[in-house]
């Protein structure tokens, strides 16, 4: 279970929404529409377990999510998942790396503060003696107008998912 | 026995007697013989990794993976405080004034050193540009890349951040740094082959206590280094994860 969002920790007018987190439950978000440009030469960088528990962040991941070190370690890696991602990028992310092989996409995150950047991440198993014992994810800046496609992609996805859902 | 010793010939050219004075303190400490080789280029290197040839190597991040998963190599320190950056810069006159101002078709001058290379283009793809549609020239060393721009002969250049730093001043006042990388976790190791491993634990112990002794403190100084930190399996293994992301290149897919 990841913690709901406090709208104390928001900045100005936000949307509320409920996520439901693959083996995380639900989870009630709060995002605004504020873009942190993401930062020139820097590489977002984080590890996890089998199971997406954050076993790592570098001090790019701390700053750009907006969280503490220490509410992140610990955390399923879907404290950063922003309502606006289609559920099918998620699965496919999983099934990818869960089958050893890497995974490429861009992500709109969510930070703690209810606003969001975007990512280009790749995401590797780490493989120790034939045997996966985790993940590594590793995001850099993307180029503008490939996630200006996501935007129209993602809304297309996300909108298809929902009308499922009824 | 003979062991070889290399240096990945990224080495500042500052540096070359400081690796031939390493090269004897190493075979006093370790009593054994030691040939200190400097190959040409990272094609001569690869080819004599590939033949087993070489027992000690003051590696790139780029080579540690062949070395550690395929030839059996332990890390032993890396340089305290040091990390492989890159960065791109232009002409100080040219119209570019961030990576986003380059357009496809640019002509992107770089240097003959993988590790280096990989992050210029990882540097250089905000602005959608990779290896597909800019124009690569290669050069020698990062004196030549910055000539190139200086020429007007090319567009940017991507270069080793610590050898764009002990570039002149007059040189460097004439470009301009569009981007500079902060990735902090690359880094140069000396690794030892499986051949050495009686050696492992005490080269690993002489290397660490060397900023001790007023001596060895004078080698450190001669390779440009404040001392030498230990380096774990694991530390070494996740670099080469993270080098892994950066050379991944799917077929293009925005929905995979």
């Amino acid at each position: 279970m990841i913690a709901d969002m406090s709208q104390e920790a928001v900045q100005g007018e936000f949307r509320e929404h409920v996520l439901q987190l693959f083996q995380g439950g639900p989870r009630r978000v709060l995002v605004t529409d504020i873009e942190i440009p993401y930062p020139d030469g820097r590489l977002i960088v984080s590890r996890t377990d089998t199971q997406g528990i954050i076993t790592h962040v570098n001090q790019s991941f701390v700053a750009m999510s907006g969280y503490r070190e220490e509410e992140l370690i610990g955390a399923p890696h879907a404290i950063l998942r922003h309502p606006d991602m289609p559920k099918a990028a998620f699965k496919d992310l999983w099934e990818t790396i869960q089958q050893g092989g890497i995974w490429q996409g861009y992500v709109k995150n969510l930070r703690k503060d209810g606003a969001y950047y975007w990512v280009k991440a790749t995401v590797i198993p780490n493989v120790r003696r034939g045997k996966i014992i985790g993940y590594s994810s590793v995001r850099r800046k993307p180029e503008r107008s490939k996630v200006l496609e996501c935007v129209q992609l993602y809304a297309a996805m996300r909108a298809k998912e929902l009308e499922e859902d009824r | 026995m003979t062991y070889l010793f290399t240096v990945s010939p990224d080495f500042s050219p500052d540096h070359l007697s400081g690796w031939f004075i390493f090269n004897t303190w190493l075979q006093r400490v370790l009593e054994t013989r030691f040939h200190l080789e400097l190959f040409d280029d990272f094609q001569a290197l690869h080819r004599a990794i590939a033949d087993d040839r070489v027992d000690l190597i003051y590696s790139n991040p780029h080579d540690a993976a062949t070395l550690v998963r395929e030839k059996g190599f332990t890390a032993l320190v890396k340089p305290r405080g040091a990390s492989d950056e890159a960065l791109i810069a232009s002409f100080s006159g040219s119209e570019f004034n961030r990576v986003e101002d380059l357009s496809p078709g640019a002509k992107i001058a770089t240097a003959d050193d993988p590790t280096v290379h990989l992050i210029g283009m990882m540097l250089l793809e905000p602005a959608g540009l990779s290896k597909d549609n800019i124009q690569l020239i290669e050069c020698g060393n990062y004196v030549q890349v910055a000539k190139k721009l200086l020429k007007g002969e090319c567009d940017a250049g991507i270069f080793f951040a610590s050898a764009f730093d002990e570039l002149s001043r007059p040189i460097q006042d004439q470009l301009r740094v569009l981007v500079r990388s902060d990735i902090q976790v690359l880094h140069h190791s000396l690794m030892a082959s499986p051949r050495l491993e009686q050696y492992w634990e005490t080269l690993q112990e002489a290397l660490l206590a060397m900023d001790g002794k007023p001596k060895s403190q004078e080698i450190l100084q001669s390779l440009g280094f404040a001392g030498w930190e230990p380096v774990d399996r694991e530390e070494t293994e996740f670099m080469i994860d993270l080098m892994d992301t950066l050379t991944y290149s799917p077929a293009e897919s925005l929905d995979s």
